[in-house]
């Protein structure tokens, strides 16, 4: 089996799992009970947020641990919406979305909410310029992703930090679930940026795990109310197996990143050198240090992306249509509809997502299959 | 820019007249102490400065650790270099360039000690100043108020040149305010008052009363974790484990519920000042302000007090607890202070302690206990730890959760 789905998510590692099978059958104690049973999960809890920020270079108290990136981002968007209110009701962020922001921005709408969505260009990247006339007196979040899910599209983090070093009120949140252990830290993490989401289940944690980043100082509301864990930021007894064993996969993404990226880039250029040289094939994500090392995006004029999927699963070999969250709705690619691709080859479009367990051998497989179907392919169009 | 040494300005030392010497001697051993994982850091003592040298040592940590000693005015990361002119220009216009943006002024500020050099102070501001305005494209001289200062001293022994100036934790160096015993509950006021004691040049230990079981291993380990991050500011602190319960128990048992409180501490207090006699210490610190809860009216001061004649000082009198809770934040000891263990001051507390209670009753109701065997007893059981600075007491498990995550 090839799995190029790494962006829908990836396989939880078995070091991984052991963290959570062992926490969950020796520490299982309530963080927030008094005893000493409760008190060594409060240490492990309190001892893998160190390890998270430590590994991002930030502090302790500024990490706050939610169910994933979903979470992450409804939590920012509203808790942004309620805390500041009173400042103003204008809310920016790009027509390249995931859904989690895309769909709270519409909901705020609803809720007498402004949002501008900042246009792309043909690589799926927004202009600092549009971002800077954008800006009113009563924006209060700028909200940007720092990789495009479908077609790994970087975008202008430093570029927009810059701008909004002029607009030090403004909450400046970046998506970074498809950006951590991509090589792109030191953007992610800039002096400007005041919170950031991640997601576990990107990079071999469990499932509904994930955390935030928010910078000391910056208040958002809480969207979860209770008994007040978190600070009071964000309640509900504590995820401890899933959160420790989240913190050792984040320290296992980090250590072999490097390489992991290199790998990762290998595969992308080997496969989208090779499928270039067909005539039905578009390729969306380029080569350059522009785009995240892990996604490739590409389309079969003429053939159903639901197809591509299909024929290559049965050789063994797992990819995607542009996104996971949209595939099951036979939407169109948002993000290609965004850079004004026609609706024709937009859905033709399929995603290649790749991660540190892919080898380049699997390259060499993917283009024979590849050649195979596209004769196929060839008869059908 | 890679400093070679720091040079140490001292505080309000240069009012000590003859005691000078002690102070100066008293500072060079606390920074040694504080500087004692790093081996290869030489620290040198002198009448008027004192001098780090740090042998190729990054200077990060060493500002750091230097920062938190009580006796430092200020001190200077400096450069040694070779005593020529062309030195000179070169690390100066190095050090400028490195800090200049457009629109900055800067200063030269020469001494100089060998006065066999061939040029004098005058000169060498002068040449330093043409080199740099020559150099640096439209930068200015500003000698009232420079945006960057480059300061250089011609020592005997070679140039220093250093542009950075770092304020140091002020105070008097610990040891030589004499030594006195601190009583620390684990709350927020506590710490701060051995903090303000310290930086009073006091050598402190610390007196902690515990009530196992009723108080847990938790709370004890959290006032050792309050004491390891206060050694910062020391070196070491003793740390002394007093029990408690049976005489809380003894209380609660003999005495009028309205004197619990007021008879709790008259114990403490003896057990404090008897504890602090028989270690040659002489005086007692604790972290009481004024009408803060019911143990700090002046009339409950006056029956605790009672059963001492040793100096029992309290830094925080006349604070405010927003102040205080300001201190604590900026020495490191609120967020270990509000963890939500239980100390031996609010086990038994009764529902209304008197707040106003009346001495001679207080003298009563104690004769209801054996006061000395209590005593006796407490004091046999008493532990003393040697607490050093950056230690970890509350996560016991560090080593074990390493593994799994």
């Amino acid at each position: 089996m090839i799995y190029f789905d790494n962006s829908a998510t990836t396989q939880a590692l078995p070091e991984v799992v052991d963290t959570y099978d062992q926490v969950s059958k020796k520490v299982w104690g309530n963080p927030s009970s008094l005893h000493n049973f409760g008190d060594q999960a409060f240490q492990l809890l309190e001892q893998s947020r160190k390890q998270i920020a430590d590994l991002l270079k930030v502090h302790a108290d500024e990490i706050y641990f939610t169910s994933g990136g979903t979470e992450g981002d409804n939590w920012v968007l509203k808790g942004t919406a309620i805390e500041k209110r009173e400042y103003g009701k204008h809310l920016i962020t790009t027509s390249v979305e995931h859904p989690a922001i895309h769909n709270s921005m519409e909901q705020l709408k609803q809720l007498g909410y402004e949002v501008t969505y900042l246009p792309v260009d043909d690589e799926g990247r927004i202009n600092v310029n549009d971002l800077k006339a954008a800006i009113r007196p009563d924006t209060i979040l700028v909200s940007i992703m720092a990789v495009n899910n479908e077609i790994g599209t970087i975008q202008p983090l430093m570029a927009a930090a810059d701008v909004l070093k002029d607009y030090p009120k403004i909450h400046f949140h970046i998506d970074a679930v498809q950006g951590i252990g991509k090589g792109i830290q030191d953007m992610v993490m800039n002096d400007r940026v005041d919170f950031v989401t991640f997601s576990g289940h990107k990079f071999h944690a469990p499932r509904g795990t994930g955390f935030i980043y928010a910078r000391r100082g910056r208040r958002i509301s809480p969207l979860m109310n209770g008994g007040g864990q978190e600070k009071n930021q964000r309640s509900g007894t504590e995820n401890v197996p899933a959160i420790a064993s989240m913190a050792k996969a984040l320290r296992l993404l980090l250590d072999k990143e490097k390489t992991a990226n290199q790998t990762e880039l290998a595969i992308k250029q080997r496969v989208s050198a090779h499928i270039a040289n067909f005539d039905k094939v578009i390729i969306f994500s380029k080569n350059s240090d522009q785009f995240a090392p892990h996604i490739l995006c590409f389309a079969i004029q003429g053939v159903r992306g639901e197809t591509i999927v299909h024929a290559f699963e049965e050789h063994g070999i797992y990819i995607s249509t542009t996104s996971a969250c949209s595939s099951k709705k036979h939407l169109a690619s948002s993000t290609l509809s965004a850079m004004n691709v026609p609706e024709s080859i937009s859905t033709s479009a399929v995603r290649i997502s790749l991660g540190d367990q892919n080898t380049v051998a699997e390259a060499d497989e993917f283009i024979k299959v590849f050649d195979e179907l596209y004769t196929e392919f060839d008869k059908l169009s | 820019m890679k400093y070679t040494e720091i040079m140490v300005r001292y505080g309000e030392l240069s009012t000590k007249g003859k005691n000078r010497k002690d102070f100066i001697k008293q500072l060079g051993k606390n920074v040694r102490a504080v500087l004692t994982n790093y081996g290869e850091v030489e620290v040198k003592a002198q009448r008027d400065r004192l001098h780090v040298d740090l042998n190729g040592q990054d200077d990060k940590p060493v500002i750091e650790s230097l920062k938190q000693v009580f006796g430092i005015e200020n001190f200077y990361p400096s450069i040694k270099i070779a005593k020529t002119m062309d030195a000179i220009k070169d690390t100066a216009l190095q050090m400028v360039k490195e800090q200049y943006s457009a629109g900055k002024t800067f200063k030269i500020n020469t001494r100089r000690q060998d006065k066999s050099f061939e040029y004098h102070t005058d000169q060498i501001n002068n040449m330093l100043g043409d080199y740099i305005l020559e150099n640096v494209d439209g930068i200015k001289v500003d000698v009232k108020n420079p945006d960057i200062e480059i300061r250089v001293e011609v020592r005997m022994n070679g140039a220093y040149l250093s542009s950075e100036k770092i304020k140091g934790a002020g105070g008097l160096p610990v040891g030589t305010g004499g030594r006195a015993s601190m009583m620390l509950s684990g709350g927020i006021d506590s710490p701060v008052a051995a903090y303000m004691a310290m930086k009073r040049g006091v050598k402190i230990d610390m007196i902690h009363f515990y009530s196992p079981p009723y108080t847990s291993e938790q709370a004890l380990a959290k006032a050792k974790q309050l004491t390891s991050v206060l050694a910062k500011y020391s070196g070491g602190i003793q740390f002394i484990a007093v029990p408690f319960t049976e005489i809380q128990e003894t209380i609660k048992e003999k005495v009028p519920e309205g004197y619990l409180m007021t008879i709790q501490r008259r114990m403490m207090m003896r057990l404090a000042a008897e504890i602090t006699k028989n270690r040659h210490c002489t005086g007692i610190f604790n972290g009481e302000a004024l009408g803060q809860v019911a143990s700090q009216t002046l009339e409950s001061m006056m029956a605790i007090n009672d059963v001492t004649s040793m100096p029992v000082l309290r830094p925080l009198i006349s604070m405010d607890k927003t102040d205080i809770i300001e201190i604590s934040k900026d020495i490191n000891t609120f967020d270990l202070s509000v963890l939500p263990f239980e100390d031996c001051c609010t086990i038994f507390t009764p529902p209304a302690p008197k707040t106003r209670p009346d001495l001679e009753k207080s003298r009563k109701f104690e004769q209801y206990i054996d006061v000395d065997g209590l005593m006796q007893r407490s004091m046999a059981g008493m532990q003393i730890f040697d607490i050093k600075p950056d230690e970890d007491y509350m996560n016991v498990n560090a080593d074990v959760f390493a593994e799994l995550l």
